[in-house]
C-alpha cells in the first residue's frame, strides 16, 4: 500500500518538472497530492488527509490552474535550448547538480543504514477534537498570526495582481 | 460480510444512476405542471421510460470531438465530474442497521465507508468536482467553454466558503448537549444519531430547529454549489451557448448531465443527514427507516426543481455579489452565533 | 496491512524535495517553478506526519497544518508576482527578467 502510493508520489513529481505543457504539470501535481493524501491516511492522520485534499489538491491548484489558463501559458519553455541549458554544459550549474544527487542519495542511503531503528508503536486515530483544542490552546498564538498572514496575502494578491491604472 | 459490503456497493452505485434518469422525468414532469402543460406523458406510463428514451438518443448521436481541443483533457473532464458526484455518496448514510428481513446473519448499517471525518470527505469531493468544470472548459479550446468553465469554477470555489461555515455550525450543534447523543467526531451516522427521538415526544429533534439560518445557507450554497437555477449563469443557454459543456455531445454531454443530477441527490443527501434527521421518522422501526430517508430526500428534490422553474437567474456578478457579501458573512454570524448559544447552555 | 518504517517515509520525504529542488534550478517556467516549491512543502509535510505518528503526538499534524496555510498564502502571492510581471515582458522565462528596471 505504501509502495503503490509513494510510486505514483514520485512518478507524478518528476513527471511535474520534466513536462512542457503546465497545464499537465498542474494536474500530475494533484494527482501526486492525491497520492500524499493517501499516505497520511496510511499514516493515521485522517484529518491532514481530507485537509489536504481541501486545501492544496482542491484551492491552491484551482488558483494555479486559473493562472495558467488566464495568462494562456506557453507550451515549450521559451529559449530552451539544449546547447545553451546551463545544467547540460560544463560548468557550475553541472556540478551543482551533481552535487545535489549526490546529496540526495547519501540521505538515502544513511537511512536504509539505520533500518529497524524506526518502526512505528502502536497509535491511535489523532481525532480532530484533539487537534482542535492542541490549536486553541497550545498554538493559538500562530493560529492568530496565520490568520493575520492569510489577511496581508489576500490584500498582496488583490493589490499586486491589479492592472497599472491605479498608480 | 464482505459480500453483503460489496453488494451495498453496488445497490448504491446502480441506485444513484436509476436517481439521476428518474430526476430527468421528476425535472421535466413538474416543470411542465408548474408551467401548466403537461410534460413527458407518451413514453410508457405516465412518460416513466422517457429517460431511457433519452438515454438511447444520446447514445446514438455522433461523439464529436473539436479538432483544436486537447484529446486527454477534453475526454478526462467529464469523467472527473462524474467520478466526483458518485464518490461523495460514498460516505453518506441512508438507513440504519437493516437485516434485509432476516436475510443476513447480523444487521449491515447502509452506508458504504463511515469514516469519522466523513463530513470533511464529502466538502473534499465537493471541491474536487471543480476541476470537471474548469478541465471541460479549457479543454474544448473555445471562447465560450473558457469562459464558463472559469465563471463556473470560480462560483463553486466561492460559495464552498459557506457551504463549509454551515458545516461547521451543525458540527458544533451535533458535538453539543443539544443533540441526544452527542459524539466528539465528524461522522454522518454519528450526527444523524444526535436526532433521534423528540422534544416533548412531538416535536422531532432535528437540527433544522436549532439552526435554521444554517439550513438555509447551506441549502443555498448546495444549489450554487452544484450549477443549478437561480444560480446557473454559466450553463445557461440563453447566455453563453450553454457554457462549458458546448462542445460535447452524446455520452460525454450525458456524464455531465449525470454529473449534476447526481449532485443534486447527494447534497439533498447529506442536507437531510445534517438537519432533517436522516432516516429517523415517527412510525417505522429503524430497520426501514430508509423509507423516510427516501421521502426527506424526495422533498429536497421537489425543493430543487421548483427553485429552478420559479425563480430568474442571477447575473453573474449579482451571484458572485451575493456568495461574497450577503451568504458568507450570515455563515459567520451564524456560527459565532451558534457557538455562544452552545456555550450558554453548556 | 503492516505499516511501512519511519525511514521509508523519510526516504520517501528527501526524494521529494530533491525532485522539489532540481524542478527550481532546472525549469524555465515561472509557474512550474512555484509548483516545485509545493512539491518541496509537501515533503516536509510528509516528514512531519511522519515523525508525529512516530511519537504518537498529534504536533506533526498541527505542524503541517500551518504549513499548508502558509503555503497557500505564498502561492496567492507568488502568483499574482506573475501575473503582473507577464503583463510587463509577455514571458514566463526567468531569463528575461535579467534587469532590475524596466
Amino acid at each position: 500500500m505504501f509502495y503503490a502510493f509513494a510510486t505514483v508520489a514520485v512518478v507524478a513529481s518528476l513527471l511535474v518538472i520534466a513536462q512542457r505543457n503546465p497545464i499537465y504539470s498542474v494536474l500530475l501535481l494533484i494527482a501526486s497530492f492525491g497520492a500524499l493524501s493517501g499516505l497520511y491516511v496510511l499514516l493515521e492522520a485522517p484529518f491532514v488527509a481530507v485537509i489536504q485534499i481541501i486545501v492544496y489538491a482542491g484551492a491552491i491548484m484551482v488558483l494555479f490552474l486559473f493562472v495558467v489558463m488566464l495568462l494562456n501559458a506557453p507550451h515549450e519553455d521559451t529559449d530552451f535550448d539544449e546547447r545553451t541549458h546551463p545544467l547540460l554544459r560544463p560548468g557550475p550549474m553541472r556540478l551543482g547538480g551533481l552535487l545535489a544527487v549526490a546529496l540526495v542519495l547519501e540521505l538515502v542511503w544513511a537511512l536504509a543504514a539505520g533500518a529497524g531503528a524506526g518502526r512505528f508503536g502502536i497509535g491511535s486515530v489523532t481525532s480532530v477534537a484533539a487537534i482542535g483544542r492542541m490549536l486553541f490552546t497550545d498554538y493559538a498564538f500562530a493560529f492568530e498570526v496565520t490568520s493575520v498572514l492569510i489577511l496581508v496575502a489576500m490584500v498582496g494578491a488583490v493589490v499586486l495582481a491589479r492592472k497599472e491604472g491605479g498608480q | 460480510m464482505l459480500i453483503a459490503q460489496i453488494v451495498l456497493t453496488l445497490f448504491v452505485f446502480i441506485a444513484l444512476l436509476h436517481s439521476a434518469a428518474a430526476m430527468v422525468w421528476f425535472e421535466r414532469r413538474l416543470a411542465a405542471l408548474l408551467q401548466q402543460r403537461f410534460g413527458p406523458t407518451r413514453v410508457g406510463w405516465q412518460g416513466l421510460l422517457q429517460p431511457f428514451a433519452d438515454v438511447i438518443k444520446l447514445m446514438f448521436k455522433e461523439e464529436l470531438r473539436p479538432k483544436a481541443a486537447d484529446a486527454f483533457l477534453f475526454a478526462l473532464a467529464p469523467v472527473i465530474s462524474a467520478t466526483c458526484a458518485f464518490a461523495a455518496f460514498a460516505v453518506v448514510p441512508f438507513g440504519g442497521t437493516t437485516t434485509l428481513l432476516g436475510l443476513l446473519p447480523e444487521g449491515i448499517h447502509l452506508q458504504v465507508a463511515d469514516v469519522n471525518v466523513a463530513i470533511l470527505v464529502v466538502f473534499a469531493i465537493a471541491s474536487m468536482s471543480v476541476y470537471g468544470i474548469v478541465l471541460a472548459g479549457w479543454s474544448s479550446n473555445s471562447k465560450y467553454s473558457l469562459l464558463g468553465g472559469l465563471r463556473a469554477s470560480a462560483q463553486m470555489i466561492s460559495y464552498e466558503l459557506s457551504y463549509g461555515m454551515a458545516l461547521a455550525s451543525v458540527l458544533l450543534v451535533a458535538t453539543s448537549a443539544a443533540s441526544a447523543n452527542p459524539v466528539d467526531t465528524m461522522s454522518l451516522t454519528a450526527i444523524v444519531n444526535g436526532q433521534d427521538g423528540a422534544w416533548l415526544h412531538v416535536i422531532p429533534r432535528w437540527f433544522i430547529f436549532l439552526q435554521p439560518i444554517g439550513f438555509l445557507i447551506f441549502l443555498t450554497a448546495g444549489i450554487a454549489e452544484t450549477n443549478r437555477a437561480p444560480f446557473d449563469f454559466p450553463e445557461a443557454e440563453q447566455e453563453l451557448v450553454a457554457g462549458y459543456h458546448t462542445e460535447y455531445s452524446s455520452m460525454s454531454f450525458a456524464m455531465f448531465f449525470l454529473a449534476e443530477y447526481v449532485n443534486m441527490v447527494t447534497v439533498s443527501a447529506v442536507a437531510t443527514d445534517l438537519f432533517l434527521g436522516g432516516w429517523h421518522g415517527p412510525l417505522l422501526p429503524e430497520s426501514l427507516g430508509w423509507i423516510w430517508f427516501l421521502l426527506k430526500v424526495g422533498a429536497l428534490l421537489f425543493f430543487y426543481v421548483w427553485m429552478r422553474w420559479t425563480l430568474p437567474r442571477y447575473r453573474y456578478d449579482q451571484l458572485m455579489a451575493f456568495g461574497w457579501k450577503v451568504l458568507l458573512p450570515l455563515s459567520v454570524i451564524n456560527l459565532l452565533v451558534t457557538a455562544a448559544g452552545v456555550l450558554y447552555f453548556q | 496491512m503492516t505499516s511501512a518504517p519511519l525511514e521509508q517515509y523519510l526516504m520517501l520525504s528527501a526524494v521529494l524535495f530533491g525532485i522539489g529542488t532540481a524542478g527550481v534550478f532546472v525549469r524555465r517556467n515561472l509557474i512550474t517553478i512555484l509548483l516545485s516549491i509545493e512539491i518541496m512543502l509537501n515533503a516536509v509535510n510528509l516528514a512531519f506526519v511522519a515523525f508525529g505518528r512516530m511519537y504518537g503526538r498529534a504536533d506533526g499534524q498541527i505542524i503541517v497544518f500551518f504549513v499548508m496555510t502558509v503555503a497557500a498564502a505564498e502561492a496567492a502571492v507568488g502568483l499574482a508576482i506573475v501575473i503582473s510581471l507577464f503583463r510587463h515582458r509577455e514571458s514566463l522565462n526567468p531569463d528575461s527578467f535579467t534587469e532590475l528596471k524596466w
